[in-house]
């Protein structure tokens, strides 16, 4: 019979090594451009930060070699470390420090007295160590002669080696290690509330006829608008020693872990109730219809169709919320007290105690318990997509008065504590002198006087959010594009994938460290960058990057597969496709890409706090500063300014997409 | 079309890249000087006015945090400097500065006009002197009546029962004013009973704050009636009409002085020259005089308003090389000890 | 027969090279080989059908013969010029997808005069030839509207329009018609292919649907597990299957186990018949087929032998009414089991008077009774 398969035993035909189109170079180009800008602005700083964590530094007693003369000639040489294993004076692990130990130089005589008339002669044999005389740096190789009162102001500094010795230190030192403990219980106690809280919130908007849904939407979404830290504020004239309110916590001081906690449920709410009203709006009304019909009570449908039609939005909440708190940090800086959290720690290392190492080390610690949350949370993610089925009908709420009753009132009462903190901060920073002098004044925007910046933190951060926006859109779409239409490029294509995914589990503290180990390195020409608006820029894009990646991701997908073949058979470039259907079709999306930039680069501390410079002071920073040198009145006004600036931030997004949506009605009514 | 828009979306982006680069290398006429500094705030804007009297061609580039950011900032940049110069900045992170060699020795003009206790003792001084700044406690009368609290004259008042949760300091581990309180004690107690002193401080501490102006502040505003801060502050927070009084422990005070020093390798070593020159003239002092009651210029010191008059013969014979050669062991060991306050207790 | 012969075929051959020629294509996808060394010649204003069953290879043939996604080994020849390795913006096709992917920001007439611009032709004549197009399309005065206020089959015209606008050698269809319901499908089927024959473009058509491929195609080829089973006619590829394959994905067949007698007769149950001349080796099992419209009915033969040649006597089992024919299930103690189903006119029913429960006599006709060999065919 014959086949129209040539025989096999033919040699096989030619291999075909596709030809590469004008277009394929060109988007080849652009993924390297912008897989290069993950790569500098995530992997390559994280690895630095990662191999930082594993310096050391060790006084090397090899390195110093010792003569004593006690009037009768100079003894022969010895090293500081022959003494050390004679005397046995100090044991391995406390020759072990940071890179600004010291150790003095009497500590291998024993029997030294600065009155003696001993003379002490010493040098250094490594090129790059040192001693110090007091304060002045001795760096040479030569022998020095030192009379005994003189010896005593001399002390040894360490070398750097590499090394887990770091570590080793951490989990000895047990106020940091309790750090831990801390985070995971603040953690997993603000989860439970905020996902109980919010659970509810998002079941009375979707289950309920309640009036002022819509009302109550935007107050929850309040939060999201302000920095983390502006709860805690609040929280301070609500509960503190002065407090409006204090009473109600019978003596228990809002500084710890009840203000942590507090504001942590604030400023997490909104994130938990996207995630949740999402997963209870896509339950199907079938299954309850199938309920009714079965005659199971409310209660019995509510644990057998609503919980496990919303675990998977339940789950995600969670981690979501779990991971938002864990890596916080301008929270428990301001209401935290000496409750000690893993964000905070880093910033004391680094910034109090200078152990940049010890930083890295606690950052390495942090990014354990975020990257497991993320993952989980990918995964269950991926999980509730499979979950919806196309043929699902959505639930209709039925009015029942009762209910809608207790709904409205729960809602109230949550949307009441939310805007009541705004609220109260609005109303501190309006006061003269609490509690002492309470006229109203606007002193408290006079900024200029205060830590912090000033009124040119303000206009930094508008700046930064601006070009945070651009450049940010700018490189998430275009990158998102690149991954999402190109054919070919496999590995570079989920390398890219992979990099895009990886912010949402960096915590933004570890980040900026990162970036100080990385472009303040003096070998790194984009060193240049360092203390300007651009290192600025690029950290918080790259901060909010995987969100970001994701909106536009999800917008690509709805456009059809097949546009970019359509215009290479029409011989058109990618590019005029890409300006001409691509941007345009999804431009509700680019702007909600831009106003998520705008609003969180607006607010976030952690990235930037090791960043800024005088010039690019910003305003989040400034209220953490303001409210660091006590100047707390003034802290909430800042945070005041920051949330109108959002909220005028967000009127113009909604009137821009309002605008664009009505023109572009004609081609977005979607057919069938 | 499509291509034309690309274009102009190109050069756009370009331009905004290169403004942001260009705008952190921006040099215009005058000489800009980067300035690190830790004065406080709302007396930026007159030091460099003052100054720009004199030198109108050298534009000031304030970079200012509390001691302790400032310090870490400049030892994260050592190996790639921002810092022109520091003016006005402690002086043991100074010589924590000098000792990693970072420092530019100059002497600058008119040295011999200071107090010798005011500079380094090298033949070429590493740093100058500016001004002493002074620890004291700010106490808040209308909280302390309303609570029975009498005013604590001494630091071992402040051990006393009567003043559980009612007092509250500065962290060392991130305030200048923090580390020298905690030197100050160690050097006044010595090294066992300081740690003794402070021990029993702690337990009446409501909390550490992070910078050494805050506890003054919140004495100010009542929210912890005892505040260990700085005299210098105390004095101000009373000029805003707080109900405070300053004291003067009777065993001393510790002190810190803020001083200036160039930066080495900083590419405007002129410049700064020029700016190490004027800050220990007379008139520089004078200005420091406005907030400080001790100043580096011999003979010149006013009394500062709201300052107790027995602030000046209570300072302590500071030993900052034992303040910066020490710092490091000193902070683990406060950490170690105090560190974890409020913890549960199991 | 080869693979490359064109006298199968009945197309007349103006030019000595065909227009398209493709020779031992393979395309893999990591281990999966989606395209195992297929070849195939098109000849110059041919509309051919890609048909077999989902997965079957033929929308990555038409993807390799585009360059949207390029074979790993095997050449493309079009016009005479290899354009096996280039990319789809130099090659030279109008392309329709199943989505038909019109843009959804852009009126009817930007979306056909999508592939005009930039070609350094005169505005004045780009809007001509838009008008043109949509006259050919039968979709005058649409040009200021959207696609989606346009129905599925405007749309899937409109595609059309913008895929032969830039006048190309090759135009290929992905699925075109198969979103569309089944009216304005058949509608539509009948349009394109007068489109086609008055444009005389080479068009080659991917689809899933035998009706569409029998009804359109000047040749249909199918296609199984990444391999091309038969070339030919409509007719032929109905009337001639040379494969088991082919012949039961196209149109209905009857398929009993029987065994080889001779190279030209099979037994079944206790009946030996005869068949299609074939290549089988005596006593091997095989798959003994026939199309149930090719089974003529008879009266009952009433003598001894229940057989005589190809005909004998069933009875009827079952009869299921299907509006212009009547589908009836046939068995017999003389097929062991087996059963058969022919498709009578209602008017032989009614003559022949056959009911369930009946006995009829049935002739299966050599010629139309094909043997396969059911090992080789999967």
């Amino acid at each position: 019979m014959a086949s129209f398969n040539t025989s096999k035993n033919l040699p096989p035909a030619p291999k075909i090594h596709p030809k590469s189109s004008r277009d394929d170079r060109m988007m080849a180009g652009a993924i390297f451009v912008i897989g290069l800008y993950l790569v500098i602005a995530l992997a390559l700083p994280l690895y630095t930060m990662l191999s930082k964590s594993f310096t050391t530094a060790v006084f090397n007693l090899q390195n110093y070699e010792f003569q004593v003369n006690k009037g009768d000639g100079w003894s022969e040489p010895v090293s500081g470390y022959q003494i050390n294993e004679s005397l046995s004076l100090l044991k391995p692990d406390e020759l072990i420090t940071s890179s600004d130990g010291r150790l003095a130089a009497t500590t291998f005589f024993p029997d030294f007295n600065f009155r003696s008339k001993t003379e002490y002669r010493l040098r250094q044999l490594d090129e790059n160590g040192s001693f110090l005389v007091g304060t002045q740096r001795i760096a040479d190789t030569e022998w020095h002669t030192y009379p005994a009162n003189k010896f005593r102001r001399i002390v040894l500094r360490p070398s750097q080696s590499s090394g887990i010795d770091n570590y080793i230190t951490y989990f000895s030192t047990p106020a940091l290690f309790r750090s831990i403990q801390n985070s995971l219980f603040i953690s997993i106690l603000t989860t439970l509330i905020t996902v109980g809280l919010a659970f509810g919130f998002a079941y009375a908007l979707t289950r309920s006829r309640m009036p002022f849904k819509g009302g109550f939407r935007l107050a929850a979404m309040v939060p999201i608008l302000v920095p983390s830290l502006l709860p805690g504020i609040a929280l301070v004239y609500l509960f503190g020693n002065q407090g409006m309110i204090k009473e109600v916590l019978f003596g228990e001081p809002i500084y710890g872990p009840i203000g942590i906690v507090i504001g942590s449920v604030f400023f997490t709410f909104p994130h938990a109730l996207i995630i949740i009203t999402t997963a209870l709006a896509i339950s199907d009304a079938r299954l309850y219809e199938a309920a009714v019909s079965l005659r199971a009570s409310p209660w019995k449908t509510f644990w057998t169709v609503t919980i496990p039609g919303a675990r998977y939005g339940l789950i995600s909440a969670s981690f979501v919320v779990f991971n938002l708190v864990i890596t916080d940090f301008g929270l428990p800086k301001v209401i935290g007290g000496q409750y000690n959290m893993l964000a905070v720690d880093i910033y004391k290392q680094v910034i109090g105690q200078q152990n940049f190492e010890m930083g890295a080390v606690v950052s390495v610690v942090l990014l354990i318990p975020a990257l497991s949350a993320f993952t989980i949370d990918r995964y269950v993610q991926k999980k509730q997509v499979a979950q919806i089925s196309s043929r699902s009908v959505p639930y209709e709420p039925k009015s029942n008065r009762k209910f809608d009753m207790i709904c409205f009132f729960y809602c109230a009462l949550v949307a009441v504590f939310i805007v009541g903190l705004i609220i109260i901060c609005q109303y501190a920073a309006l006061i003269k002198l609490w509690p002492y002098n309470l006229n109203l004044s606007l002193a408290n925007y006079n900024f200029d006087v205060m830590d912090g910046g000033g009124w040119s933190s303000y206009y930094n951060s508008i700046k930064l959010a601006l070009l945070t926006a651009l450049t940010g859109t700018l490189v998430v779409f275009f990158g998102a594009y690149m991954v999402e239409k190109t054919n070919g490029f496999l590995f570079t294509r989920s390398a890219f994938q992979f990099l895009a995914m990886m912010p949402m589990a960096i915590p933004g503290m570890v980040l900026g460290l990162a970036y100080i180990f990385f472009f303040n390195h003096p070998d790194n020409p984009l060193g240049t960058i360092y203390g300007t608006m651009v290192i600025l820029v690029v950290c918080t894009v790259t901060h909010f990057y995987t969100v970001s990646h994701l909106t536009a991701v999800t917008a690509l997908k709805q456009m059809d597969r097949e546009f970019e073949a359509v215009a290479s058979s029409l011989k058109q470039p990618f590019y005029k496709l890409f300006a001409k259907v691509t941007v345009p079709v999804c431009m509700p999306s680019i702007l909600d890409i831009s106003i998520y930039l705008f609003v969180n680069a607006m607010t976030t501390v952690s990235a930037v706090i090791f960043l800024y410079s005088p010039d690019t002071a910003l305003a989040s920073i400034a209220v953490m500063n303001m409210d660091d040198a006590g100047d707390i009145a003034p802290a909430a006004a800042m945070g005041m300014m920051i949330f109108y600036t959002n909220v005028i931030a967000r009127l113009i997004h909604l009137f821009v997409t309002r605008k664009l949506m009505k023109s572009t009605q004609a081609w977005r009514t979607r057919q069938r | 079309m499509g291509i034309k828009i690309l274009k102009n979306l190109n050069i756009a982006v370009c331009a905004v890249f290169l403004s942001m680069v260009g705008f952190s290398n921006f040099a215009g006429a005058a000489t800009d000087l980067t300035v690190y500094t830790a004065v406080e705030a709302e007396d930026l804007k007159k030091y460099a006015e003052t100054f720009n009297q004199d030198h109108p061609d050298i534009n000031i580039k304030w970079v200012r945090d509390s001691t302790g950011i400032v310090t870490a900032k400049l030892l994260a940049e050592k190996n790639n400097p921002q810092a022109d110069i520091v003016w006005g900045l402690a002086a043991t992170s100074l010589l924590l500065l000098k000792s990693e060699g970072m420092l530019e020795p100059y002497k600058p003009k008119g040295l011999e006009n200071l107090d010798d206790k005011f500079y380094d003792q090298d033949p070429t001084p590493s740093w100058v002197g500016m001004d002493a700044w002074v620890a004291a406690v700010c106490f808040n009368t209308v909280e302390g009546k309303a609570k029975n609290l009498t005013a604590p004259g001494s630091w071992k008042d402040l051990t006393k029962p009567m003043y559980k949760g009612h007092v509250i300091m500065p962290n060392p581990n991130s305030s200048g004013t923090g580390f020298l309180d905690v030197s100050s004690w160690l050097q006044m107690f010595g090294e066992k009973g300081g740690w003794e002193y402070m021990d029993a401080l702690h337990n009446n501490i409501a909390r550490y704050t992070h910078s050494g102006s805050k506890p003054c502040k919140l004495a100010a505003a009542g929210e912890i009636p005892i505040g260990v801060s700085f005299a210098f502050r105390g004095a101000r927070s009373k000029e805003a009409g707080a109900p405070i009084e300053i004291i003067v422990p009777q065993e001393g005070v510790g002190w810190d002085m803020e001083a200036s020093a160039i930066i080495a390798g900083t590419e405007k070593l002129e410049a700064a020259k020029t700016l190490m020159d004027w800050s220990i003239t007379r008139k520089a002092n004078e200005m420091y005089n406005s907030a400080y009651a001790v100043v580096g210029y011999k003979g010149i010191a006013k009394p500062v308003k709201h300052f107790p008059p027995t602030l000046l013969s209570k300072m302590i014979k500071n030993d900052f090389a034992f303040a910066a050669n020490n710092r490091k062991r000193i902070l683990a060991e406060w950490q170690k000890r105090y560190d974890s306050k409020s913890e549960p207790k199991n | 027969m080869s693979a490359l012969s064109k006298d199968e075929t009945t197309s007349e051959t103006t030019k000595n090279t065909p227009f398209l020629r493709i020779s031992r294509l393979t395309k893999k996808f990591g281990d999966f080989v989606a395209l195992n060394d297929v070849s195939l010649d098109v000849n110059e204003g041919e509309f051919v059908c890609f048909l077999g069953p989902s997965g079957c290879g033929k929308t990555t043939f038409l993807r390799a013969i585009a360059g949207l996604d390029i074979q790993t080994s095997g050449t493309v020849e079009q016009a005479n010029v290899d354009i096996s390795a280039l990319p789809p913006s130099e090659r030279d096709f109008g392309i329709v997808f199943q989505s038909y992917a019109l843009f959804p920001n852009l009126t009817v007439e930007k979306n056909v005069s999508f592939g005009l611009e930039n070609q350094k032709i005169p505005r004045s004549d780009i809007k001509k030839r838009v008008d043109e197009l949509l006259e050919l399309v039968g979709l005058p005065e649409q040009e200021t509207k959207f696609p989606s206020q346009l129905s599925g089959g405007q749309q899937q015209r409109i595609a059309l329009a913008r895929a032969i606008a830039t006048s190309p050698g090759l135009l290929l269809l992905d699925e075109p018609l198969s979103a569309l319901d089944a009216k304005v499908r058949a509608y539509l089927r009948h349009e394109i292919k007068t489109l086609q024959r008055r444009l005389g473009v080479t068009t080659i058509m991917v689809t899933h649907d035998q009706e569409e491929a029998l009804t359109m195609a000047d040749r249909i080829v199918v296609m199984n597990q990444g391999a091309i089973d038969q070339i030919g006619t409509p007719t032929e590829i109905y009337r001639e299957p040379k494969t088991l394959f082919v012949a039961d994905f196209i149109g209905a067949m009857n398929q009993v186990k029987g065994r080889v007698v001779s190279s030209s007769s099979v037994s079944l149950g206790s009946l030996e018949l005869k068949c299609r001349d074939h290549e089988l080796p005596v006593g091997q099992e095989a798959v003994i087929a026939i199309r149930p419209e090719d089974i003529v009915p008879h009266k009952k033969i009433e003598n001894s032998s229940p057989q005589s040649g190809n005909s004998f006597n069933v009875k009827v089992e079952e009869m299921e009414f299907l509006g212009s024919f009547w589908r009836v299930q046939l068995s017999d103690e003389l097929l062991e089991g087996a059963h058969l189903i022919v498709d009578l006119s209602i008017n032989i029913v009614l003559q022949m008077n056959i009911d369930a429960g009946n006995q009829i006599s049935i002739d299966l006709p050599p010629d139309r009774l094909w043997v396969f060999n059911p090992a080789s065919e999967e």
